[in-house]
């Protein structure tokens, strides 16, 4: 058994690595910090774990040594203390945006501010492991992705993997989000009234998750426009690609197979009939499952690429855990082999 | 027995009783396949009737 710790358990981030690390064979919860909840029952924030665990949260001061620590702090806070967290564990997992990008100056045109810790960012490792399986396996430190940013790039990877996608056209994903992708932290747009059954476009342009699909597709030309959704939890990337050169439903069956054969977490959906012929992160919820599939108008070239996930799972805390046990030697599927609830 | 699907190329497992005219759905692409030959084995495509998605 490894000891895991949590910083910064109250949020909905942290609630997931906390459903998953507590049923987990090779590790024990050590501690979870809170600095609002200190002290309290961990079903006070996260009222499904109710009895699962005898431990209570802890404030950042009482932390001690263990062998990993997950951070699951808000954006920029990581990194402010990036050596302090170094000091007690020799393996990092930080869910933030803090450690997604490899250039600073990228950093602070995305996130408005300047890197707080530049020197840490070449010792991160990004934390997908489709792209990165091996790069996650021998590092010490690993970052987060970003729930859109994931949905997308698992979208459209095979397509830049098998040469097919035109760079000068480039890629525009239309992303749909739902509400917890938010945070936990509430706000005038997360007021009930307001977004329930509204259909909002939040970030038509400039999304911050942008940067991070250039840089793990190599591609420049990425385009992600952003609308806020009725559902709880998902994601679903609808990616428009045009082909540079004429393709078949067999071409696109093939790219998909080779880029995802063994991966345990990504399935193909696409199928000719049915309610669910393309990805729906209906039926994600609460796994790791990324669902990807596609549509070609063969009169066009136009592939339409779609990837659907769980944002708290596959986009946050189950890829979390996913790049854990690689880093720790254990089966990638460790704690994470439950398929999604349907019907919800 | 195993073939390959004509509509994706995936794999699919035939029981050994299998008889002309059969329908098989692939377990990949969905497609409902007509066994129109045994020996020699021939998929194709079964004609489909079109959903109605009342939309």
């Amino acid at each position: 058994m490894i000891r895991v710790s949590i910083v910064g358990g109250s949020g909905y981030v942290g609630g997931e690595l906390l459903r998953i690390l507590l049923k987990h064979p090779h590790v024990e919860v050590r501690q979870v910090t809170s600095e609002r909840l200190a002290g309290q029952w961990f079903h006070r924030a996260h009222p499904h774990l109710r009895g699962l665990s005898d431990l209570r949260f802890v404030p950042m001061e009482k932390l001690e040594a263990c062998d990993v620590l997950v951070l699951a702090l808000p954006h920029g806070r990581a990194m402010r203390s990036i050596d302090r967290w170094a000091r007690l564990a020799d393996r990092i997992i930080d869910c933030s945006a803090d450690f997604r990008l490899r250039d600073p100056t990228v950093y602070e045109r995305w996130y408005g501010t300047p890197h707080r810790a530049p020197a840490w960012l070449d010792r991160f490792v990004y934390g997908l492991p489709e792209l990165n399986r091996e790069a996650i396996r021998n590092a010490r430190y690993v970052s987060g992705v970003g729930c859109n940013a994931v949905a997308t790039i698992l979208a459209v990877w095979p397509l830049v993997r098998a040469g097919l996608v035109d760079s000068g056209r480039g890629i525009i994903a239309e992303v749909k989000a739902g509400s917890s992708e938010a945070g936990r932290q509430a706000g005038p747009a997360s007021h009930h009234p307001e977004r329930s059954r509204s259909i909002r476009s939040y970030a038509p342009v400039g999304h911050r998750h942008t940067a991070e699909v250039q840089m793990a597709l190599g591609l420049e030309a990425v385009h992600l426009s952003m609308t806020a959704v009725e559902t709880v939890r998902g994601v679903l990337a609808t990616c428009h690609v045009f082909s540079k050169r004429p393709v078949t439903e067999r071409d696109l069956w093939r790219a998909y197979r080779e880029a995802y054969a063994g991966e345990p977490f990504v399935r193909i959906v696409h199928e000719r009939t049915g309610l669910y012929r393309h990805p729906d992160p209906k039926v994600l919820v609460g796994s790791n499952y990324a669902d990807v599939g596609w549509a070609l108008d063969e009169q066009t070239g136009r592939i339409v690429a779609f990837g659907a996930i769980d944002n708290l799972m596959k986009g946050a805390a189950g890829n979390a855990v996913q790049c854990l046990n690689l880093m720790c030697g254990f089966d990638e599927r460790a704690g994470l082999d439950a398929p999604g609830l349907y019907p919800v | 027995m195993t073939a390959v699907c004509p509509e994706c190329e995936g794999p699919i497992r035939l029981a050994e009783d299998l008889m002309e005219g059969e329908i098989i759905p692939c377990g990949d692409c969905g497609a409902e396949l007509e066994v129109l030959s045994v020996t020699p084995l021939k998929l194709g495509l079964a004609p489909e009737v079109q959903e109605d998605w009342g939309e």
